[in-house]
């Protein structure tokens, strides 16, 4: 941490060519200035967990943290860009119904799972790489999350207004730490931004969104519409509560990784500093912010459910996506015309 | 700022998990070396399984087979 970390304010990212109908339209609308113009039955033929629709979300919701380059701020409340987000929004959720419709539906239940040390880990991403991880592995490992972790705890902090009483002074106070508790250096945002300079890669906001598959858009697209959505903030407590929970033995076995594979202090303190801030946060988001929103809210414990069940459903077949292509000594990452993985 | 001129410090216990104590924190070590955090509030371990010691790192959760469907894992964390 002696290098001075990289700033992550850098200019709005540039537009990705599109996947599908759906989100060739929304690149097309953001470039044009025009609405966008699609086949209603391509949206309904897309496939909820495909390429097309999880990007075409990724770009609408990207309107509202950081935009793109040469779009104007203003299609943040474009009435017709909202429109079709409200369709692929209805698509994602009723999905996520579906594959969820056996999951557990008390916070007790959700939780469980999670407060327990798995003895077999054959099937950890973090496991994976603290015992056989290649540095290569590390790199898309990090390019990938950086979708999320270059704006770390940005969709959660949508969910304050919505709160009251102890889950939000619980929720802000959690929030603050993430944010650097008043110190610039400390954002985690911006510390990610160090451990990705460690492992030489671009660390501008959205550099690999072009490689980010369905897999990996689908568990960043979940937090903006729980965040966005004040109708489920108890799913946005319930996501909270569940990251914080699994975080800090997670981010341990990450820690170990990236200080056996030489990555550098950067990266290694990112995943430090989350061991041993994960603990208290999860101490805090489980007895003030959930604890408190069901005082409050009593009737919410569904969804609080339902957003830790999703999260961990995302989260697996992510997981399973990485062992996967990385077993088979594959790339993780989406292949795109003549571009080699990112960084290398 | 507390409306009290000298509020309280508190310090919750949860069976089994650490003890939350609000920040800024100095613990004195057996050995009399001083660890200090200056987080809003410190998990402190008291199963003394923690390999970040006197902080918690969560190594007091119980140790299960879990489900052959399913590893939780870290999730995207903040």
């Amino acid at each position: 941490m002696n290098a001075p970390a990289p700033a992550t304010t850098a200019p709005a990212p540039a537009l990705v060519e599109g996947r599908g109908d759906v989100s060739a339209a929304v690149v097309d609308a953001l470039r044009t200035g025009r609405p966008p113009v699609h086949d209603p039955a391509a949206l309904l033929r897309a496939d909820p967990w495909g390429e097309d629709l999880q990007l075409a979300l990724h770009l609408l919701y990207e309107l509202h943290y950081r935009g793109f380059a040469g779009v104007d701020d203003d299609r943040e409340w474009d009435p017709d860009l909202l429109r079709l987000r409200r369709a692929l929004e209805t698509r994602f959720l009723h999905a996520l119904r579906v594959d969820l419709r056996h999951a557990p539906r008390s916070v007790e239940e959700a939780f469980a799972p999670l407060l327990v040390e798995p003895v077999d880990l054959s099937g950890s991403v973090s496991r994976h790489l603290e015992t056989d991880g290649e540095l290569w592995q590390l790199r898309e490992y990090a390019a990938l999350r950086s979708l999320y972790h270059l704006k770390e705890a940005d969709p959660h902090l949508w969910v304050v207004p919505r709160l009251t009483g102890r889950a939000k002074a619980g929720m802000v106070a959690v929030e603050y730490d993430e944010f650097g508790a008043g110190r610039a250096e400390r954002i985690h945002a911006r510390l990610f931004a160090g451990l990705m300079a460690d492992l030489d890669l671009d660390t501008s906001y959205g550099a690999h969104l072009d490689r980010a598959p369905a897999v990996l858009l689908a568990t960043v697209n979940l937090m903006s519409l729980f965040g966005l959505h004040r109708a489920l903030r108890g799913a946005l407590v319930g996501h909270f509560a569940c990251v914080e929970i699994t975080s800090s033995p997670g981010s341990r076995r990450l820690a170990a990784a990236m200080r056996r594979c030489g990555a550098g202090p950067a990266a290694e303190h990112f995943y430090a500093e989350h061991v041993e801030a994960d603990a208290v946060h999860e101490q805090v988001v489980r007895r003030e912010v959930v604890g408190g929103l069901l005082a409050d809210e009593p009737e919410l414990e569904p969804d609080v459910a339902f957003g830790c069940a999703a999260t961990v459903l995302l989260e697996d077949r992510l997981g399973a996506h990485l062992l996967t292509a990385w077993r088979e000594g594959r790339s993780a990452l989406r292949a795109t015309d003549g571009v080699t993985p990112a960084g290398s | 700022m507390p409306n009290e001129p000298a509020a309280s410090r508190r310090v919750s216990l949860e069976r089994g998990g650490p003890v939350v104590v609000e920040g800024p924190v100095e613990v004195v070590l057996e050995d009399g070396t001083v660890a200090r955090s200056d987080r809003f509030a410190v998990a402190l371990c008291t199963c003394r399984r923690s390999r970040t010691y006197p902080w918690c790192d969560t190594s007091h959760r119980r140790r299960e087979r879990a489900p052959a469907d399913h590893t939780p894992e870290e999730a995207g964390r903040p």
